[in-house]
């Protein structure tokens, strides 16, 4: 039902008319950039009105329509599945369009001039947080990572850059904002930022320029890349809504699948029963949690739900940080096409910095909280 | 005129690899639409994210997967 809402509102339906038809063909821009303002306020506010009436509809279906009783297992995990599906999906596409508009600032090019000739310190720093707001996609971090190299930025900044640009997600980012308030979101932005820094600047201390592939360095000769396109006002909308196709378009089932595991957590899984296994006191399971989840490999969007029902069920902030952390950051797909570059040791090692790092994380959350 | 699309085999170079062939299709170009998968390959393009399209050696769009309708466009200038 919100399903249909948020594409009405988010999405061009090539069934309707083209709003800039009317338009003369020699228009000034400002003619064509009022008609999209205007179109980008009516599709913000179809989602602010889609997104108020979410909790209400979803109670009303659960509890009325179905008939299921408040507090009964069933009752629950319905009502969970019901209210948290349109939510995340209308925030995920929210989110979604603001990157893109975000990210058709910066182009893997920028980025790599910006990181030219930066001290490794600072360099750690930037390349982590330019990590979050450049576009990029796994199977382009080998490209990317010779375009790194071969402008002679160091092997430990980029790296910090690799380990950014997954881990720290802006889907997660702002899921985490929007189910659990700004404290939880800071802290994965904080920690997440501090793990790409300090991991990219050990491994740079480490010296492991030989375990690079050979031929890496042999094809080097730096020179100015690929011209991206300028872009309007317009056209950075368009990007807005070129990125919720893609994106949305591709996560969403995992978004279902997550919420429905969540769902059957938050009303199967008895209160309390993960203290015991999760919580603070156990002070294994944070490793426990990381092995588990560096072989997995699930989308943000995907684990979020999870991590919401686990957190429910007194599962420890740190032990579900870390779990979240180790799934996302470091997946199997980019670690084998790494493998074209990296030699496996230097895989292996990078593996092992960033699984620490986020060891740590869980177990200071779970010490200081 | 030589077309080539660089990409190291994800979805969305063999994506862009179709859509490209139905844009030199639907254009009567016939000529062939190679396909360059060898990273050194790629490399010497200077692109930094794939896919890419390149026409003559000289790269036209890299890191998004083209429509149909958007390659015309790039191979018709």
């Amino acid at each position: 039902m919100s399903l249909s809402v948020i594409e009405q509102s988010n999405k061009p339906s090539p069934c309707c008319a083209n709003p800039y038809a009317n338009l003369k063909p020699g228009a000034p821009p400002e003619s064509r950039a009022l008609v999209t303002a205007v179109l980008l306020a009516l599709g913000l506010g179809a989602w602010a009105a889609a997104y108020a009436t979410v909790k209400p509809l979803s109670e009303w279906l659960a509890f009325s329509a179905l008939g299921l009783a408040h507090g009964s297992r069933l009752g629950e995990s319905v009502a969970f599945f019901l209210y948290d599906t349109p939510k995340v999906l209308l925030l995920l596409t929210l989110i979604v369009f603001l990157v893109g508009i975000a990210r058709s600032f910066f182009t893997p090019e920028r980025t790599r001039a910006i990181l030219a000739g930066k001290r490794e310190s600072v360099g750690n720093v930037l390349a982590a947080l330019l990590g979050i707001v450049t576009p990029f996609c796994s199977c382009s971090a080998v490209p990317l990572f010779i375009g790194f190299v071969e402008v002679g930025i160091p092997l430990g900044v980029t790296l910090s850059f690799l380990v950014s640009a997954p881990m720290v997600n802006e889907v997660a980012l702002v899921l985490l904002f929007g189910l659990f308030g700004w404290k939880v979101a800071a802290l994965y932005l904080g920690t997440g930022l501090g793990i790409a820094v300090l991991s990219g600047f050990v491994l740079g201390r480490l010296k492991l320029e030989r375990w690079v592939e050979p031929w890496v360095y042999e094809s080097l000769n730096a020179s100015a890349g690929f011209e991206q396109e300028r872009l309007g006002f317009t056209g950075r909308v368009g990007k807005g809504l070129e990125a919720v196709r893609e994106i949305v378009g591709k996560v969403w089932p995992w978004v279902l699948l997550g919420i429905a595991v969540g769902a059957g957590i938050h009303g199967y899984v008895p209160e309390g029963l993960l203290a015991s296994v999760m919580g603070k006191s156990a002070w294994w399971s944070v490793p426990a949690a990381v092995v588990i989840g560096v072989p997995m490999y699930s989308n943000a969007a995907g684990i979020i739900p999870v991590v919401e029902a686990l957190l429910g069920k007194g599962a420890a902030l740190g032990t579900v940080l870390a779990f979240m952390m180790s799934v996302i950051a470091l997946s199997l797909p980019e670690m084998i096409i790494l493998r074209k570059v990296l030699k496996p040791r230097l895989i292996a090692t990078f593996v092992g910095v960033v699984a620490s790092g986020i060891l740590l994380v869980g177990w200071l959350f779970n010490a200081v909280l | 005129m030589k077309i080539q699309v660089l990409g190291t085999g994800c979805a969305k170079c063999k994506q862009l690899t179709a859509n490209t062939v139905a844009a030199v299709e639907e254009l009567g170009l016939g000529v062939p639409v190679e396909k360059v998968e060898d990273l050194r390959e790629i490399m010497k393009f200077k692109v930094m994210s794939t896919p890419a399209l390149a026409v003559d050696g000289r790269v036209l769009s890299a890191g998004k997967l083209l429509t149909p309708g958007e390659v015309k466009a790039l191979l018709a200038t």
